[in-house]
């Protein structure tokens, strides 16, 4: 295992399907999971929890192609759709039942708007498959970095909170730590938004008086905790900018769920 | 006699004069496209039970929530004693229900009393938030002249029938103390025995207070009953069928549409088939009547409580976007056309739509769609729908989308993520370390 930490291979899709195996799960990474800095680390610890626990996964690699997600939120449904029926018809080839995914709006799209397009699979979003294989007794919070004492707080991401009503998972993997889980005043159902979502990622916001991450910055502060845990690539860019601008890097770290996990248990 | 007669014509005339109203507001929100929303009637029921007739989501502010309660709570009960009095006005009786009730009777008008004091202190202390201490969320750019004196009506209008109400029983309770002519002993008066001593000790005088009374506490229910049409006091009907008929589906969960399934099909395979979907109907919303039926019932319902709009993260952040607007504007707009039909006749074009003469694209792309509206509104209503449908409107039929959402949709397309990354390189993240 020790050596596992330089040494992961990350199998794909094409080269199971060449062995004429199929993996349990399918892991799709997402777009900001593939390109994104800060988000291909938190990708590759997700590799490392599948890797640790030892389930059989694979990844699309370069087949993978974006969910519609954000053609769809801003009102692009013929891209959307046509993103959908070409992932679909991937998805159906290799014959996979069961998707994990590493960012919310993927989670969201695959699972809810993909079956009316022919495409159906059990999906499940990283926080839920931490909360699955912590109460499977599988994973757990030792041999690595010690959270003990800190006070920790989580940001809901709306296409996982609100959108899908998954609350509890992530919390689940905070709460294992022996840490101080703090909450901000605006949480879970009434978690205020990181300012990324429908599609407000990909542009410049509209005037006003404040941006959107800033607002929400300022409630993490308000908890005097030490990490913000994200569960989304998107909440993840915001806050980390939100931090910076308020230049409290020092003060408060912003942590994704696995990457909480993999340190929790040096990974 | 007479007053029965007169009664009776107030009565009807003004039945008949709500009626006509709600029918054109059913004309109205039947102007939208049609939606499937009779599925799990079993579910249906049990969230108009939970949301419409619990009022579960209104605890999230428990002030007015408790405010709301007594006002809610009071409006059904003290209907029965409504029902006593049409019975009364009709057959020219005098408390009717007071003999085959008994003692029951006198619980009963002691409980409304109890009740119509507690929805007179919620009105008051209302009408304070909206007028003394200017709650944040009653002020707001849609909130101009018009829904602001909306509000205050219909506070008053409660006052005004209270107030007469308690009066009403007042004189009655004196009367019957002094044994005067109809007026048996019937009833128990904890409030209005309080009030006695400020009315007048002779006997017509007091019958003159009672009947003037319980003519204004009628005729005025009447007229609120016709001021509901035109008014958002509207939601007291409306939240129930608008809850029945809710989204099932997560938040999440955007419609998929059927008539770009069909192109989308047919562009990957040329053998595709199109199923016959109907007229070839606009790709989103320019107007009203591009939305469904249940977003204009859900602008036919709203009740201007402004929590969408307080828990919105672009208005909270001082963009123009304010969920309520939309609704608002919504309602205003559908109003419009029924009255330009009313008018005018049916094919009627006054050129003039709810994108850009009601709704500024600005709004539009203000949205992070985060579903904080959604989940806000207690009564279920999702102003996100209507601003998804404009967006793929300006998207789809005029091309008209900001040009960093092009460039986006252009990487989607060519590159197969939403930056300009070769779709090549997508897997050398498993080459770092």
């Amino acid at each position: 295992m020790e050596n596992s930490k330089s040494e992961i291979k990350i199998p794909t899709m094409a080269e199971m399907a060449a062995e004429g195996k199929e993996p349990e799960i399918l892991f799709w990474v997402g777009c900001a999971g593939s390109f994104d800095e800060r988000a291909r680390k938190i990708t590759r610890d997700i590799c490392k929890i599948l890797h640790h626990v030892g389930i059989s996964y694979a990844v699309l690699g370069t087949e993978e192609n974006c969910t519609g997600d954000p053609a769809k939120r801003a009102g692009n449904e013929f891209l959307f759709q046509m993103q959908a029926m070409m992932n679909i018809q991937v998805l159906d080839g290799y014959n996979i039942k069961k998707i994990v995914t590493g960012c919310p709006h993927c989670f969201n799209t695959i699972k809810n708007e993909y079956p009316g397009l022919g495409g159906n699979y059990e999906v499940i979003h990283h926080s839920q498959l931490i909360q699955q294989l912590i109460d499977a007794g599988k994973l757990k919070a030792e041999g690595g970095e010690s959270f003990k004492g800190k006070r920790i707080t989580y940001h809901d991401p709306c296409y996982l909170g609100r959108g899908n009503d998954v609350y509890e998972a992530p919390r689940a993997a905070l709460e294992i730590l022996d840490t101080e889980l703090v909450e901000m005043k605006r949480c879970k159902s009434n978690g205020l938004c990181c300012g990324a979502g429908g599609a407000q990622m990909f542009k410049e916001p509209e005037p006003g008086k404040r941006d959107i991450n800033i607002e929400r910055i300022a409630d993490v502060i308000e908890t005097k905790a030490q990490v913000v845990a994200a569960a989304c690539p998107f909440c993840m860019t915001m806050l980390t900018d939100g931090v910076k601008n308020q230049d409290k890097e020092q003060e408060i770290k912003v942590l994704d769920i696995a990457e909480i996990t993999v340190r929790a248990n040096g990974l | 006699m007479i007053a029965q007669f007169i009664f009776i014509i107030i009565l009807a005339a003004a039945v008949y004069l709500f009626s006509k109203n709600v029918a054109k507001i059913r004309r109205n929100i039947l102007l939208g496209k049609d939606t499937d929303r009779n599925d799990q009637p079993a579910l249906r029921w049990k969230t108009m039970a939970k949301i419409a007739l619990g009022q579960t989501k209104m605890v999230k502010r428990p002030v007015a929530a408790v405010m709301h309660f007594f006002i809610y709570i009071g409006f059904i009960i003290i209907n029965l004693e409504v029902l006593e009095i049409m019975i009364d006005g009709i057959f020219g009786s005098h408390r009717i229900f007071s003999r085959p009730l008994g003692g029951l009777y006198g619980f009963l008008i002691g409980a409304f009393e109890i009740l119509a004091v507690l929805v007179l202190t919620a009105c008051i202390v209302f009408l304070c938030r909206r007028n003394v201490v200017h709650l944040k969320r009653f002020t707001g750019t849609e909130m101009t002249q018009w829904p602001k004196s909306d509000a205050n009506y219909i506070l008053i209008t409660e006052i005004l029938l209270m107030t007469a109400f308690l009066t009403m029983n007042a004189a009655d309770y004196k009367l019957q103390l002094l044994h005067f002519g109809h007026y048996v002993t019937a009833g128990s008066f904890p409030v209005s025995s309080l009030l006695a001593p400020l009315l007048p000790d002779g006997a017509s005088a007091l019958v003159i207070t009672e009947r003037v009374c319980w003519w204004f506490h009628i005729i005025g229910i009447l007229c609120f009953l016709n001021y509901l049409p035109y008014s958002k006091h509207f939601h007291i009907l409306l939240a129930f069928p608008n809850t029945y008929y809710s989204n099932l589906n997560p938040k999440g969960k955007f419609t998929n549409m059927a008539s770009v399934t069909n192109e989308v099909k047919a562009m990957l395979d040329p053998s595709f088939v199109p199923e016959n979907t109907g007229e070839p109907a606009r790709f989103g919303a320019k107007d009203v009547t591009d939305l469904t039926w249940k977003n204009l019932m859900e602008a036919y319902t709203c009740t201007e409580c402004g929590r969408c709009t307080s828990v919105c993260p672009a208005n909270i952040t001082g963009k123009l976007l304010s969920p309520r607007k939309i609704m608002m504007d919504t309602r205003d707009r559908i109003t419009e056309i029924g009255n330009n039909i009313d008018k005018h006749g049916k094919d009627y074009n006054d050129n003039k739509s709810l994108l850009d003469n009601y709704v500024t694209r600005e709004e539009l792309w203000a949205c992070t769609s985060c579903n904080a509206c959604a989940e806000a509104c207690p009564v279920n209503i999702n102003p996100l729908e209507i601003i998804t449908e404009m967006r793929r409107y300006i998207v789809m039929e005029e091309s008209q989308a900001p040009a960093s959402l092009n460039n986006m949709f252009g990487n989607v397309e060519n590159n197969g993520a939403p930056w300009k990354y070769s779709q090549a390189d997508r897997f050398n993240w498993a080459e770092e370390q």
